[in-house]
């Protein structure tokens, strides 16, 4: 197994009496993409600051491609590539110009840098637009120009500081099958979101963090697992069925017996294969009639919100609204 | 070096892309001028000069400082944008996207030279000098300008929007030239004010080009501005390029 791309060791960060990082280990295998979740100031964009040299950490060490990020900062910025939150890309100058400036500053000759810039532009299907000053590009051209920068370089590790945030739905996809391209042809991405499905959809690895910490990592099927496995929801035909049901359904339960309100039957289950088809079984045995039958999987937002703790107001309020609709 | 003048040239499309700052400091110095010569002038006494002799080299050094004010504004935008973080993060010499910045100054504070010396001189603004002296007094300016431009570098990155730029740079700029020889005889001030004219750098400077232009006395102060434009230089270069790699960006 070669060394990871990232790696970084008690990583600590004060401003003032906030403790912005309080101690982060990470490691990030090369080739693979770590989701950095957490609300907003939970230190997220404060890490990515560290390790693409912008902050120097006050304790603690991080290597990026093999690189240290504060005694080897000047080589370190040879092999990485930053998109920030807000798109960073000169307004007045066009897609072209802010390309093969970027490129230069790489220190690739003007020709190099040119086409570099174009063949970045074709693709990220801005080659229309390629001569247009930014200024006059939609919110999701910008975010597509921006990440176009930060690839000027090839760069084998990749910072995305909440690529997607204020982007509209179709945008948003568009960016991540890119980002999902890149990624398959061996780049290693840092990428922070708030977006639970975004870090779902394209993390190998999730960190959450809060208040600097990192206070869960793991898949994204294992940090559901934790929360609890699956919930299977039951909605009865007919309420006097209820004690029926529950009798049929008890030994599916992970933990403690069905909870029943009304016609609705709820039950916490360990996933498993065939687990509805056994389900709807034992309820037919049972003679119960069921006008549906569902498999919830816990999604990150149930993560988070247990992991941060701020959990049951916002969960019950939204199960409220359901049952309600 | 090639980075410096990488990012020299983006400040010039962004200002061939968007003159309207430019007109800010080629038309109003120009209406300064007039309003001075014409409104002013007929008021104030400069004995032994023409009063337009006596106020164009007075004039150019006060629009040459403030030339630096595009760099302030444009540092102050590409922090709010991001686009400082993006240079940080890119293998490229520290100090180069200031020294860009202040390179292109020097490109539109000649602009504005070359605007204000036409007007003047039609007008009737006559040099009373050599070449040599003409070419000596643009090469002040040009200095004394740069050096302000790194004032402005610090100053850009220190507040937090172009608009407190804008307005700590005036209150910082405009009474330090007009307490000084640019517009009036220093001899006709009040006692207080007349002492801090007189240590004024930016008396120094105009005397300086008084010297150079229209035969003034130069009570050293040829030398004395090229000093000062060397430690302003010496003082806010060092700050402005400390601020940058300190930058927290937003």
């Amino acid at each position: 197994m070669s060394e990871p791309a990232i790696l970084t060791s008690g990583l600590t960060k004060s401003f003032g009496d906030v403790r912005a990082l309080d101690g982060v280990d990470l490691e990030v295998p090369q080739g693979t993409v770590l989701g950095l979740l957490g609300p907003n100031g939970a230190g997220k964009t404060t890490a990515v600051r560290v390790l693409t040299t912008l902050l120097k950490p006050d304790s603690g060490t991080a290597s990026v491609a093999g690189l240290d990020v504060v005694r080897q900062a000047a080589e370190l910025r040879q092999r990485i590539g930053l998109a920030g939150q807000y798109a960073a890309v000169d307004e007045l100058l066009t897609g072209q110009e802010n390309l093969t400036m970027v490129g230069r500053l790489y220190g690739m000759p003007r020709a190099a840098a040119r086409r570099r810039a174009v063949e970045l532009l074709g693709q990220f299907d801005l080659v229309e637009a390629a001569e247009r000053p930014a200024k006059t590009y939609s919110g999701g051209m910008r975010r597509r120009l921006d990440l176009a920068a930060a690839l000027v370089a090839q760069p084998p590790v990749l910072f995305l500081d909440e690529p997607t945030t204020g982007l509209d739905p179709r945008s948003r996809l568009s960016l991540w099958e890119t980002i999902e391209r890149l990624v398959s042809g061996g780049t290693t991405v840092l990428l922070t979101t708030q977006y639970l499905d975004e870090a779902d959809r394209l993390a190998d690895e999730i960190a959450v963090i809060d208040r600097g910490r990192v206070i869960a990592e793991g898949k994204p099927d294992e940090l559901k697992n934790r929360v609890g496995g699956e919930r299977l929801e039951v909605v009865l035909s007919d309420a006097s069925m209820t004690d029926r049901a529950i009798a049929a359904l008890d030994p599916l339960c992970q933990e403690g017996p069905p909870e029943a309100d009304g016609r609705l039957l709820q039950l916490t289950v360990r996933p498993r294969g065939g687990l509805i088809v056994d389900a709807v079984r034992r309820l037919d045995e049972a003679d119960v009639d069921v006008d549906d039958i569902t498999l919830r999987r816990p999604t990150l937002d149930d993560v988070f919100l247990s992991l941060t703790g701020h959990v049951a107001e916002e969960h019950e309020d939204h199960e409220n609204e359901v049952r309600a609709a | 070096m090639t980075d410096t003048a990488v990012v020299a040239e983006r400040n010039l499309i962004r200002i061939r892309r968007a003159p309207d700052l430019l007109t800010a400091f080629t038309i109003q110095p120009v209406m300064f001028l007039l309003l001075f010569v014409y409104v002013f002038g007929g008021a104030i006494s400069t004995p032994g000069y023409d009063y337009k002799d006596f106020l164009l080299p007075g004039i150019m050094v006060q629009n040459i400082a403030f030339g630096g004010f595009v760099t302030a504004l444009g540092l102050n935008e590409d922090l709010n944008k991001g686009l400082i973080d993006r240079f940080r993060s890119l293998p490229m010499a520290r100090p180069a996207v200031l020294a860009g910045r202040t390179l292109s100054d020097v490109f539109t504070n000649c602009l504005s030279i070359a605007v204000l010396l036409t007007t003047g001189v039609i007008i009737g603004f006559s040099f009373h000098a050599s070449t040599l002296e003409i070419v000596a007094g643009l090469g002040l300016l040009i200095l004394f300008g740069y050096a302000f431009s790194w004032v402005f570098a610090w100053l850009g990155m220190i507040v937090s929007s172009p608009e407190s730029a804008n307005s700590l740079g005036f209150i910082a700029v405009f009474p330090l030239t007009f307490i000084s020889s640019a517009f009036v005889p220093v001899e006709s001030m009040p006692e207080a004010l007349r002492w801090f004219a007189k240590i004024n750098p930016f008396t120094i400077e105009v005397d300086a080009m008084r010297a150079l232009w229209v035969g003034a006395p130069a009570h050293n102060s040829v030398w004395g501005a090229v000093v000062w434009s060397l430690v302003i230089l010496a003082i806010f270069a060092p700050l402005a390029v400390r601020r940058y790699r300190r930058a927290a960006g937003r």
